[in-house]
């Protein structure tokens, strides 16, 4: 695929958490850890740990807890949703 | 003062002092509408994420899942009711329960015995007061929904749509709640939860649109269990922040009537005080004639 970017959205049952492009997006499914990078097939996983990591466009890092939610990529868009979630600092 | 003046002058106080509320709730009101509103649109992101998800395991797999499955025979369905806490909303808590006396009746024309499950006070005061059983009854926060509720309000349908009919589980279940059409529409809407139609509205994909081959971890139909579950929540949170939405905007518009009614009654009070008064001074001053007249004929 052309576009190098992951459009990441990661939300939460009230809110949307946090929106923007990435580089990679690292996870823990119910089947272990698992690493997305542009281009990666349709997926849809249901997360185990809570914890999603991202790293931006500019290679800044992003924590976000997003623990019981499921993860879904198609066309390199990246949704995080969860019940609750909310970034760590 | 004469006593019919003083009659009117109390009518006038006492339309006054209720006109200081309405006024104020509909300022109250006014103002939490924003708010709800901007709550339902905080949680359109995570719903349509959740029914773009389950739409893709849907129609992609073909599992066959027993939140999906029609059962054979439908004996008994439950029935979700989104009422308020408070009244003084107008039409909106009766409007509901009007819808659904509809649908409960619809369904025992099909043979099958109704269940309730209530939200809001008022759903409740209607049922205790007829002294009908509900199945459970959920009360107080109905203006400021919170997603546990939903979460606890999904779990409870949820256990007793898996439960078996011979238990005294039920086979179906609709919630019927106010939509929130506008500021000033709101109309009472039923949908039928369990099983689900998977998918309806928000955000179906057009016809030309192909869903992408989707990989599942683990396999779809785990994907599936944990999804469905998380779907009804977010539909049943949905309906309760509309629900919300619909209540501040019902309740807006029955107190600014109700202060503008106010506001007539004053201005009608006030022109008959105005007339007592002057028929007051009349008389009074045809007696002083009429007495100054006497006077001055029996010197």
């Amino acid at each position: 695929m052309a576009s190098s970017l992951l459009q990441v959205s990661v939300v939460a049952a009230d809110q949307e958490v946090w929106s923007g492009a990435a580089t990679m997006v690292v996870a823990k499914t119910s089947e272990g850890e698992i690493g997305i990078l542009p281009g990666h097939e349709p997926m849809l996983a249901i997360l185990a740990g809570g914890e999603v990591r991202v790293t931006t466009e500019d290679g800044s890092k992003i924590t976000a807890n997003a623990a019981g939610g499921f993860l879904s990529v198609e066309n390199n868009n990246v949704s995080v949703v969860a019940s609750a979630a909310e970034l760590v600092a | 003062m004469g006593a019919q003046l003083r009659v009117y002058r109390q009518k006038i106080r006492s339309a006054q002092t209720t006109k200081k509320i309405t006024r104020a709730m509909e300022l109250i009101s006014a103002s939490r509408i924003q708010k709800a509103q901007a709550r339902v649109m905080q949680s359109t992101p995570y719903s349509r994420a959740i029914t773009r998800a389950v739409s893709a395991v849907a129609t992609y797999s073909n599992v066959s899942h027993i939140l999906t499955t029609e059962p054979e025979k439908i004996q008994r369905a439950a029935i979700v009711i989104l009422a308020s806490d408070r009244g003084l909303a107008g039409a909106f808590s009766s409007q509901v329960l009007r819808e659904s006396e509809q649908l409960a009746e619809l369904l025992r024309e099909q043979g099958k015995e109704v269940v309730y499950f209530l939200v809001g006070r008022k759903a409740n005061a209607y049922f205790s007061f007829r002294q009908r059983p509900a199945e459970r009854v959920w009360t107080g926060g109905t203006d400021q929904p919170v997603f546990e509720t939903a979460q606890e309000i999904a779990g409870a349908v949820l256990e007793s749509f898996l439960r078996d009919y011979a238990d005294g589980g039920v086979d179906e279940i609709h919630v019927v709640y106010n939509r929130f059409v506008s500021m000033v529409s709101q109309v009472p809407h039923v949908v039928r939860m369990l099983p689900l139609e998977v998918v309806e509205g928000v955000d179906e994909p057009g016809e030309d649109e192909v869903l992408p081959l989707y990989e599942f971890e683990p396999e779809a139909d785990k994907v599936l269990d944990a999804l469905l579950p998380v779907y009804i929540e977010s539909r049943i949170y949905n309906a309760m922040l509309q629900s919300a939405a619909s209540e501040h905007a019902s309740r807006q518009r029955a107190m600014k009537s109700a202060s503008d009614n106010a506001d007539k009654l004053i201005r009608d009070y006030t022109r008959l005080a105005n007339n007592a008064r002057q028929s007051e001074i009349t008389q009074q001053i045809s007696e002083i004639v009429g007495g100054a007249d006497a006077l001055s004929s029996a010197k």
